[in-house]
């Protein structure tokens, strides 16, 4: 790079920044109000887009010096829709389930008025007298938010927010380091790559750099596909100029004149904040011919899968990038040395390069000093499935598995009793309560017979049905493989059938020992990545749960009370009381009729195990139970 | 004059054009290793069918000989306990789906499935997995040859040499087990552009491709 170069570089950031900060004080400028609405895709989901109209109805019609702004999610995603309302002379205040209602309440009460409603408050952003703050919740000590830390808090469709609050500065500062540098503050901070098998990220820009062939490429892996996870589609709707800064210094270290963002379509949200954000970028000069009015060019371009999860995999995304069916190619040769249209390219995923910035801006030390010795940095999981707070953590390394799902999440709703936790989507396992204590990171993980993933983390509860959890993922992967290779077409095939017998009480007690088999068959046999952890749902839950596995074929009986063909309905003759019908009404093929005395019996001949009556039958009477195996139902006279 | 590189497989002393895989390298020494989806020519190795495993001193796995490239010293164990129950598996998953009527079939005398299961001893009536076949309809419109979808092992041969010598007619369709080697849309070969070559079914190793009337192939 010439000098002149780099002296352009900080003048040309400097007017961005002094134009952004100016900006971003004018949006709090004194005495005026400021309501952000989280409208991330949870957010919506919850309603979000009716309570921001809400809001700025009700401002308007009162007339009131009063900002809403939108902006991403901030990781409660069990509270959402969620409200920040930031009024000079209180601290900044964040309430859950917001509506419509409460937001008009909200409005009139506090904005136009001093009450703070404190009845639908979530917690405030920082300490004070009147409210207790997020950062007093349990789970404000084990949280570290680097990558997560704007998601919820600047508007996403704003780059002059991100830049007003330290974006693009790791840019600009790579932009005066050589690429050699910045690969190497990569290299010693550590950083793994984060979409699942934790690849040393600056060893792979190391690479890419080093192999010959132009132009190269830079990919960003946005194709999240796991059930369960959304960690990559929070960051990008909620922070999509953080993923740019990313790939523009990954580009900028490896020579790379072109870049990709491969998101699934399934994600609208994240693809039109992504497009907006890169015209934004391209529209200040951060895209583009001469980046900064540096040396340095490169240009962005989103590209849409089209549902297909194998993609996820680097080799069949780079085929579906080039037009061709996404189906895996064999490695060696890595995209590093020989990649899109045969070039050298760094596939990265979401997190991984939203982490690029921070190790930029405070140094590989800093970075590498979070986190165990493997595995340095943060996790980002997504908590789904059977736990209180739902939602996207950000947790140090090392970090146990029990604090994150108790202390994090809050445990397990309903008073119900932990069985397992599902990490890694359809390549991760299941892992025990006797696991809860393992630290979280690649390593140790993977020695369970889990993997980290891209960071989907399940929660089962009492009520979960090991057996049914691994047919649902092997049919999950079955659905999902291309079936390019044998092993994965067809192994994954005759796991499916077997698991799909045993949940329907057909299994055999060889069939146990064959799954073992085809398991482990298939993880050795296979091409790429997603046959190669296909069966690990399967071996983790018959090395930690073979007892349920067992319970099914020798006594037809399922210990959680969960596959319908291992169950039935009875209702308790003792508990049923005489004057209620609501079983009657709510089941659906008019299989329960009251006897003689009015106690109500289900016809076993007809009953379709829907659960209506189980949830019809008033708290106070509780009288249908489920029973497993179905043999256990006394023989009743009608 | 291309460079030569010289390797141990089976005990063997060969050698073999630098670049080769362990594959061509070990096929064109007369030892036979089990291989559907390996083309010479292809750019690069399809690595789908999953049977030509080996093992290589130094390396704590087999690995597939269509991928690995022969290098100089290299000594390589075709028969080794790991590598042949791998082939064996992968094999017998591969005809746990593919209907056992050799006696009806076609494609009888030129059978390469046949040949596999004599090497790797596999017996075609004693398989471990269940019988998974489809039951798709036989393609019969084209008046050279007929397709039977239920026999194929999704090797991807006639795909590749009908892209090459053909007019591309054939490729793949459908994911997971549904995956197989089809036209676009699933039209009948008689009705694509098919120009009737036979390249395809000369290239069929499992006999889902036969032509009507027995050629000299």
């Amino acid at each position: 790079m010439t000098t002149t170069g780099v002296q352009a570089i900080i003048p040309a950031f400097q007017e961005l920044k002094v134009c952004a900060e100016a900006h971003w004080k004018g949006l709090w400028k004194s005495g005026r109000t400021v309501i952000t609405v989280g409208t991330a895709a949870c957010g919506q989901a919850a309603g979000a887009l009716e309570v921001l109209q809400a809001f700025r109805d009700e401002v308007s019609k009162l007339n009131l010096d009063c900002r809403v702004i939108e902006v991403g999610c901030m990781g409660h995603c069990y509270a959402e829709p969620i409200v920040i309302i930031s009024k000079p002379g209180y601290p900044a205040i964040c309430y859950g389930h917001v509506n419509p209602v409460i937001a008009g309440t909200l409005v009139k009460e506090f904005v136009a008025g001093d009450n703070p409603c404190l009845e639908f408050v979530l917690g405030a952003l920082e300490k004070n007298d009147l409210i207790p703050s997020l950062s007093e919740f349990p789970r404000a000590q084990y949280e570290k938010k680097l990558i997560l830390k704007n998601c919820g808090h600047i508007d996403p469709t704003d780059i002059e927010q991100y830049i007003a609050n330290g974006g693009y500065l790791a840019l600009e500062k790579a932009l005066r380091m050589r690429p050699e540098k910045v690969i190497d503050e990569v290299k010693r901070s550590g950083l793994r790559g984060r979409g699942g098998a934790g690849f040393p990220t600056g060893q792979k820009w190391e690479i890419c750099r080093n192999s010959a062939g132009k132009p190269k490429y830079a990919i960003c892996n946005a194709d999240e596909g796991d059930p369960g996870a959304f960690m990559d589609r929070s960051i990008i709707e909620s922070d999509p100029h953080s993923v740019l800064e990313g790939m523009l210094i990954s580009a900028y270290a490896t020579g790379a004149r072109q870049g990709y963002i491969y998101v699934r379509a399934e994600y609208p949200l994240a693809v039109e904040r992504v497009q907006i954000a890169l015209r934004q970028a391209k529209k200040l000069g951060l895209l583009g011919r001469e980046i900064l009015g540096s040396n340095f060019s490169f240009d962005i371009k989103l590209f849409q899968g089209s549902g297909a999860f194998v993609c996820g995999e680097e080799t069949a995304l780079i085929a579906s990038l080039e037009g061709e069916a996404g189906t895996p190619h064999v490695r060696p040769p890595y995209p590093a040395v020989s990649g899109l249209f045969g070039k050298p390219t760094t596939i990265n995923n979401v997190k991984t390069l939203t982490y690029v910035r921070h190790i930029i801006n405070n140094g590989a030390e800093w970075f590498a000093g979070i986190g165990t010795k493997g595995s340095r940095g943060t996790a980002v999981f997504a908590l789904a499935g059977k736990i209180v707070n739902t939602g996207l953590v950000e947790v140090p390394m090392g970090t146990t598995l029990r604090q994150v799902i108790f202390e994090v999440g809050s445990g397990i709703p309903n008073g119900k009793k932990f069985k397992a936790v599902q990490i890694g989507g359809p390549s991760g396992g299941c892992l025990p309560e006797s696991a809860l204590d393992l630290p979280i990171d690649f390593d140790s993980l993977k020695k369970a017979g889990a993997m980290m993933g891209s960071g989907g983390m399940v929660v089962l509860d009492e009520d979960d049905c090991m057996v049914e959890i691994a047919r649902y993922f092997v049919e999950f992967t079955q659905r999902e493989s291309c079936g390019k290779c044998t092993y994965c077409r067809l192994g994954t095939k005759q796991m499916l059938e077997i698991l799909t017998d045993i949940t329907k009480g057909r299994g055999k007690l060889e069939d146990i020992d064959m799954l073992q088999h085809l398991a482990e068959g298939v993880k050795a046999g296979s091409l790429c990545g997603l046959g190669k952890t296909a069966p690990n749902p399967v071996l983790t839950t018959l090395r930690y749960f073979r007892n349920e596995y067992e319970a099914h074929v020798r006594e037809g009986r399922c210990p959680s009370l969960m596959c319908p063909d291992l169950i039935a309905y009875y209702i308790l003759p003792h508990k049923c009381e005489r004057s209620c019908d609501a079983c009657v009404g709510t089941c659906s093929v008019e299989a329960i009729s009251p006897d003689k005395k009015r106690i109500k019996v289900i016809d076993q001949e007809k009953c379709v195990k829907c659960n209506n009556c189980l949830v019809a039958c008033p708290l106070q009477y509780n009288a249908v139970v489920k029973l497993s195996p179905p043999g256990k139902v006394p023989t009743s006279k009608k | 004059m291309m460079k030569t590189v010289s390797l141990t497989i089976d005990d063997k002393q060969i050698e073999t054009q630098a670049g080769n895989t362990l594959l061509w390298a070990a096929l064109d020494n007369g030892i036979y290793i089990p291989n559907l989806c390996s083309l010479r020519h292809a750019a690069a190795p399809a690595a789908s069918c999953r049977l030509c495993w080996v093992e290589v001193e130094g390396k704590a796995q087999p690995v597939t000989a269509c991928t690995e490239i022969a290098a100089e010293g290299m000594v390589a164990n075709t028969r080794g306990t790991q590598a042949l129950r791998l082939a064996r598996n992968g094999f017998e998953l591969l005809m746990a789906s593919h209907p056992i009527e050799c006696a009806r079939c076609a494609a009888l005398h030129v059978c390469e499935l046949l040949k596999i299961a004599g090497h790797l001893n596999v017996k075609l009536n004693k398989n471990p997995y269940r019988k998974l076949v489809h039951h798709l309809p036989i393609d019969s419109s084209n008046p050279l040859f007929n397709y039977d979808p239920n026999k194929c092992v999704v090797c991807g041969r006639c795909v590749s040499i009908c892209r090459e010598r053909g007019t591309g007619v054939l490729g793949f369709a459908h994911r997971g087990f549904d995956r197989r080697a089809t036209t676009f849309y699933d039209e009948l070969i008689g009705d694509s552009a098919c120009e009737q070559c036979g390249e395809c079914v000369r290239a069929c190793p499992s006999g889902a491709l036969t032509f009507k009337v027995s050629v000299n192939v």
